[in-house]
C-alpha cells in the first residue's frame, strides 16, 4: 500500500522518507505495542521485589524488569519523537507511561495477566520472551533505522530472558509432581493468550510492508518450533488452541484489554497523576 | 561458546588529536564505572568518541544495559571531570549502535576485574543477522568460568544475575567461594 499524500510521515528524517513510509500515527501505534509490552511486563516483575520464592530469583526477576523498563523508555523516547512530528505536543515517557488509560496502551494480553504462582509467572515470561526475541531480531533488519538500533540494543538482553525463562521451565515442569502440575496448569491457563502475538491488523501490515516492522504471522511457526522443543524437555502438554487464536482476533494491539491491565495501571499511575509535578 | 570478535574495537585516542582532546580521555580514564569501581568508563569500553563542538566538549557514550540505573550518574561524572580538567563544558550524547559488547572491555580492565575478585567475561554471542533467525530453544551450555580466586574451572552457576544487572553468580567447587561473573553480552 502506498501512502503518497499524508506529509506526515515518519520512518526516518525527511531527506529520506518514501512514498513507502506510512503514516505517522501508524508508526506511532506500532512503537507504542513495544513500549508498551516492555512498560507492562516490567511493572508485573517488579511485583516480586522483596517476595521471590528465593533471593536469587527476587533478583533475576528484577533484573529482567530493569533491561525491559530501560527498553521501554528507548521506544517512548522515538514515540515521543514521532509524536511531535505528527503535530502532537511531543508526548514525553512520563506522559505516555503515566497519563493514557487502559483504552490506549498497545501491549499484547499476556504481559498484563497477573503473577500468580511462580509458575504462572515464568510460564508468561517464557511465551513472551520466544516471542519478543523474534520480533526484535526482525526488527534488527528494520528500514527505519532507528528501531534497528533499539532491536538491536533490546536483543541482546532478551536473548538472556530467554535462556532463563526456558531453564525453568524446563525445571520446573520436570520436576516434582507438584511442580509440574503447577507449570502445566499455567501453561494451560495462559496458552489463549499467546494467539494474538501472530495476528496482523492493518497497522502492522502497513509497517511490514514499508519494510519496517516485522511479520508477525511469519514468526509463528519458529516460535512453535522453539516452544514445542523446551515443552518436550519439559514434560508439559501443548494446549489445544481456543477461539481466541484466530487470525482475526483482536485484543491488546487495539486497546481491548483485559480488566487486569486497569488493576495494574491504577497502582502504577496513581503518584504520577495525584502530584504531577512530583520530581524525586 | 559461539562468540566472534566485535567488529568494533574501543575508540583509543589518536595521535593527531588536539591536546585538549588527548585531556579529556585522560580526564575520562580516571572515571570510574559506578558499580564496578576498580575499572574506568574508558576501560569498559563505553565511551565512544570524544569531540570538540564550538564551545563545548561532546563525549559520545553507548549504555551497557538498557535499563543500567548508573547512566545517570555516569553522565554526571562524564560531565563534571571534562569540566574540571578542561574548564570547557561538557555534553553527553549517547548513541546505541553498535550496542555495547563486553568484547570491547580493556584487556587491562579484565586483569583488574580478576584481582577485585570478579571472572572477566567470555566471548560475547554471536550478533550478526544469522544468530538472530534461528530460534532459542534450550539455554545454550555454560562457559567454564575460571573461579577467580583459585583458577579453578570446577565451578558452577548459582543465579543467572547478581548483584548488578551485568553480572551472574557463580561458586567454586575447590576453594568453595562464590563470586561475581560479568555476563558475556
Amino acid at each position: 500500500m502506498l501512502v503518497a499524500t499524508d506529509t506526515r510521515n515518519a520512518g526516518g528524517d525527511a531527506a529520506t522518507r518514501s512514498i513507502l513510509d506510512p503514516p505517522g500515527s501508524m508508526l506511532l501505534d506500532y512503537l507504542l505495542r513495544f513500549a508498551d509490552n516492555a512498560l507492562v511486563l516490567a511493572q508485573r516483575l517488579g511485583e516480586w521485589v522483596g517476595k521471590g520464592p528465593v533471593l536469587e530469583e527476587d533478583i533475576a526477576s528484577t533484573n529482567v524488569g530493569l533491561d525491559l523498563l530501560g527498553q521501554a523508555r528507548l521506544w517512548f523516547a522515538y514515540a515521543s519523537e514521532v509524536d511531535a512530528r505528527n503535530g502532537q505536543a511531543g508526548r514525553t515517557e512520563d506522559r505516555f507511561a503515566y497519563f493514557r488509560d487502559s483504552g490506549d496502551f498497545r501491549n499484547l494480553l499476556l504481559v498484563e495477566q497477573p503473577n500468580g504462582n511462580y509458575a504462572d509467572t515464568i510460564a508468561r515470561q517464557f511465551l513472551f520472551d520466544q516471542w519478543h526475541v523474534l520480533a526484535l531480531g526482525q526488527l534488527t533488519l528494520s528500514r527505519d533505522t532507528r528501531i534497528a538500533a533499539i532491536a538491536a540494543k533490546a536483543i541482546k538482553e532478551v536473548r538472556y530472558h530467554v535462556e532463563r525463562s526456558s531453564d525453568w521451565v524446563i525445571r520446573l515442569g520436570d520436576g516434582t509432581d507438584v511442580s509440574h502440575a503447577r507449570m502445566q496448569s499455567a501453561v494451560d491457563a495462559l496458552w489463549m493468550y499467546t494467539g494474538e502475538m501472530f495476528t496482523v491488523d492493518a497497522t502492522e501490515r502497513m509497517l511490514i510492508d514499508a519494510g519496517i516492522g516485522a511479520d508477525a504471522a511469519a514468526l509463528q511457526p519458529h516460535w512453535r518450533s522453539a516452544v514445542d522443543a523446551v515443552f518436550d524437555e519439559a514434560t508439559l502438554v501443548v494446549p489445544a488452541d481456543t477461539w481466541m487464536q484466530g487470525s482475526r482476533s483482536r485484543g491488546g494491539k487495539q486497546g481491548i484489554h483485559t480488566e487486569h491491565l486497569s488493576r495494574l495501571l491504577a497502582e502504577m499511575q496513581i503518584l504520577a497523576r495525584s502530584y504531577p509535578e512530583a520530581r524525586w | 561458546m559461539t562468540g566472534k570478535p566485535a567488529t568494533t574495537q574501543t575508540p583509543q585516542p589518536v595521535a593527531h588529536a588536539s591536546a585538549a582532546i588527548a585531556d579529556v580521555w585522560r580526564a575520562l580514564g580516571l572515571v570510574p564505572d559506578p558499580e564496578v569501581p576498580v575499572v574506568s568508563i574508558v576501560e569498559l569500553g563505553i565511551v565512544r568518541d570524544v569531540a570538540r563542538h564550538r564551545d563545548e566538549i561532546v563525549v559520545t557514550v553507548t549504555p551497557t544495559y538498557s535499563g543500567c540505573p548508573a547512566t545517570a550518574v555516569i553522565e554526571a561524572d562524564i560531565r563534571a571531570s571534562v569540566e574540571a580538567a578542561t574548564g570547557t563544558p561538557a555534553r553527553v550524547e549517547t548513541v546505541l549502535a553498535p550496542p555495547w559488547s563486553t568484547d570491547w572491555i580493556a584487556p587491562e580492565a579484565r586483569r583488574k576485574l580478576l584481582h577485585a575478585g570478579i571472572a572477566p567475561p567470555g566471548a560475547a554471542p554471536a550478533t550478526d543477522a544469522g544468530a538472530y533467525a534461528r530460534p532459542i530453544r534450550f539455554a545454550r551450555p555454560r562457559d567454564a568460568v575460571p573461579c577467580p580466586n583459585c583458577g579453578s574451572l570446577r565451578t558452577s552457576e548459582l543465579a543467572r544475575f547478581g548483584s548488578t544487572a551485568c553480572k551472574a553468580q557463580y561458586r567454586c567447587g575447590d576453594c568453595l567461594e562464590p563470586f561475581d561473573y560479568f555476563k558475556p553480552h
